[in-house]
């Protein structure tokens, strides 16, 4: 693995009210390393989002609140500093893009003024210089008539168009790290495809690395270099991607390989995990995915196992995976 | 009398050809009001001259990127959405003109399940009431047959019997979509037009509901009409599928064929675009530049010519038809006339 950019270590993120405590991430461990794509993979409640608004720091407070752990980006740790200190990174050093451009991006300020707003605040550029910065960045994101794009209000761009606009903003300041959660998930296939070939492509370019957010095992694939399952707000198994597809180890990530239909293979009966995901504010004491588990034992439900490298680079939590 | 109704339902009906479900021509266009008169100065072509059909007992998915006339076309057939022109042969019977009374009883034996469980059940009413409701509303049997019906619905769909008093709110997103299955079943239909039913659930949860349309199709002898763009979906519960692009049928044909042999370049382009959950693809990925026009100004000829890696000089003019490529697979592209 390259030169770890990011490490996040024992990441805890409460929800607290006078009635309950939500769980939301619960002891999350991950490296991010210098140029690559890390997927983050988890169905909704699994606590991926919440990892990502962590790194940002956007948890929603006063109730949300990191109540333990290190996001150290190089040597800095983003939990300590200030909120002024923060918003010199985000935007800056990490950005983040999200499902839904059009409610990230501001309705009534053209796409022009929104990319250069960031390069007048963090690289102190004048307002034309930012603007010429603005149409560069909008055309190695593949808009042809880019001079015309930056007149245009955020209404008038397609969904697909939206999401790269987004893509331009975000890369605009040359960022070290690029949060990008369910990017595609709203996008149609074939403009899925577009933007994800786009972001591939800035990678390659730009050396950025990457943390791709989503529920879809598909797109993970297509995109990740290395990978994380979570579950209940935990890892439960990580590795490089190849690792994780081709001998997965997991019980709770082969049910969810199982679960998938697959356009390449015919599958008779799809595997369903029976059950739901438990609540957040009320895990088991043992393993969070025992209630489902398909092999589960009586340990599963009275210890909780713990994450632990089982092959090289390979972790799972799991009391049946072992070395 | 509603004694009657309920046997004659059940008994076996002969049908006028082998066909459940018959689709011809079908269009829809929304108009478009224009300048200070508000006159009308064009329309949005959401359905353009599609024609299917479906077996008894058949599964047909239709396939499509937002904005393809996927949802329209499953709305008319419902007859929730009045067609521009064409016809809908339900049983050898012509439904696009029926009204009123006619159309409620006829409406028994079709019905529909939408993509959010959380809009298409209402709130306020508990669940034995939700699942009650056809079957009061079209007078199916005394209070106590009614709760007896309700009861072996929500066992059909897998829902514990004292969920009849609990309220949509306290259930998830998948058992909400159990609830709106058993209440489409209600009335024993034969064809569900499902409408991406599955795709705002969880993986996990979306093998549960699809495990379950497929149970529920052999149970009932049930044919669907399964509207999704996921493609690997359709796949997965189709007998046929059937792609629209743009308000038209790009290409229809059994699943096999189609998913093995695609002839269509956006069928094609669709198919590799699609992310499977494999690491290292052999297939070759077709990027599609641009994006899909817009149904109020349509491109002329072939809707898919403005993005078409294979395009022709006749596909910017000529609109091609719907034509046998053979007998189980029919192609709308000047490729193969």
């Amino acid at each position: 693995m390259s030169e770890p950019l990011l490490k996040v270590k024992n990441l805890k993120t409460y929800f607290t009210s006078r009635h309950s405590q939500v769980k939301a991430v619960d002891g999350v461990d991950f490296v991010v390393g210098k140029g690559r794509v890390l997927g983050i993979v988890g169905e909704s409640g699994s606590g991926k989002s919440m990892t990502s608004l962590s790194i940002m720091g956007l948890v929603p407070g006063p109730q949300g609140k990191i109540v333990e752990g290190e996001i150290l980006l190089e040597d800095m740790d983003l939990v300590k500093l200030s909120d002024k200190q923060m918003e010199n990174v985000r935007g800056n050093l990490v950005s983040m893009i999200f499902q839904e451009p059009m409610t990230a991006l501001n309705p009534v300020l053209t796409i022009g003024e929104q990319i250069s707003e960031m390069l007048i605040k963090h690289r102190s550029m004048r307002k034309s210089e930012a603007m010429a910065k603005a149409i560069e960045m909008l055309r190695s994101v593949g808009f042809a008539r880019a001079e015309q794009i930056v007149k245009e209000y955020p209404h008038q761009l397609s969904g697909g168009m939206r999401q790269r606009a987004m893509i331009a903003m975000a890369m605009s300041c040359e960022p070290k790290l690029l949060i990008a959660d369910e990017p595609t998930t709203a996008l149609d296939v074939t403009i899925q495809a577009q933007v994800l070939e786009l972001m591939k492509d800035l990678r390659d370019r730009t050396g950025t690395s990457v943390v791709l957010i989503t529920h879809d095992l598909g797109v993970i694939a297509e995109m990740a270099d290395d990978m994380i399952v979570m579950y209940g707000g935990q890892v439960v198994e990580s590795g490089t991607a190849d690792d994780v597809f081709e001998v997965t180890l997991h019980p709770y990530t082969k049910a969810l390989l199982a679960s998938i239909p697959v356009i390449d293979e015919e599958r008779d009966r799809l595997y369903a995990i029976p059950g739901t995901v438990p609540s957040a504010a009320n895990f088991p004491v043992g393993c969070r995915f025992a209630d489902r588990c398909s092999l589960v034992e009586t340990r599963c439900r009275e210890t909780m196992p713990e994450l632990q490298e089982v092959r090289t680079g390979h972790w799972v939590r799991c009391h049946l995976v072992t070395k | 009398m509603a004694e009657l109704q309920m046997l004659s339902q059940d008994a076996p009906v002969s049908l006028p050809g082998e066909y459940l479900l018959e689709v011809k021509n079908l269009k829809k266009y929304f108009p478009i009001h224009g300048g200070v008169l508000r006159r009308h100065v064009g329309d949005v072509k959401a359905v353009d001259d599609v024609s299917f059909t479906l077996k008894k007992g058949e599964t047909l998915g239709i396939v499509g990127e937002s904005g393809c006339g996927k949802s329209t076309t499953g709305r008319m057939i419902m007859r929730v959405l009045d067609s521009t022109s064409g016809s809908i042969m339900f049983n050898g019977k012509d439904i696009t003109k029926i009204r009123g009374n006619h159309l409620r009883t006829l409406r028994q034996q079709f019905q529909m399940v939408f993509q959010d469980p959380y809009s298409s059940l209402n709130p306020r009413m508990n669940v034995g009431t939700l699942i009650a409701e056809p079957l009061v509303v079209n007078h199916k049997g005394s209070r106590a047959e009614i709760r007896d019906e309700v009861a072996r619905l929500l066992e059909v769909v897998g829902l514990s019997p004292d969920a009849r008093l609990r309220f949509p709110h306290e259930f998830s997103g998948g058992q909400r979509q159990r609830i709106a299955i058993a209440r489409a079943l209600a009335l024993r239909p034969s064809l569900i037009v499902a409408d991406e039913a599955v795709s705002a659930l969880d993986v996990s949860i979306q093998a549960q509901v699809l495990n379950l349309l497929a149970d529920l199709r052999k149970e009932f002898g049930l044919s669907y009409v399964f509207i999704s763009h996921n493609l690997a979906v359709v796949k997965h519960i189709s007998d046929r599928v059937g792609v629209m692009y743009l308000g038209r049928m790009a290409e229809i044909a059994d699943k096999k064929s189609l998913y093995a042999n695609p002839l269509h370049p956006y069928t094609q382009a669709l198919l590799s675009a699609a992310p499977e959950p494999k690491r290292h693809q052999s297939r070759e990925r077709i990027v599609l530049t641009g994006d899909v026009p817009s149904p109020a100004k349509p491109p002329s000829g072939c809707a898919f010519h403005t993005r078409c890696p294979k395009v022709m000089d006749v596909c910017r003019v000529e609109r091609p038809e719907l034509i046998a490529y053979n007998d189980q697979h029919q192609v709308a592209c000047h490729l193969y006339s």
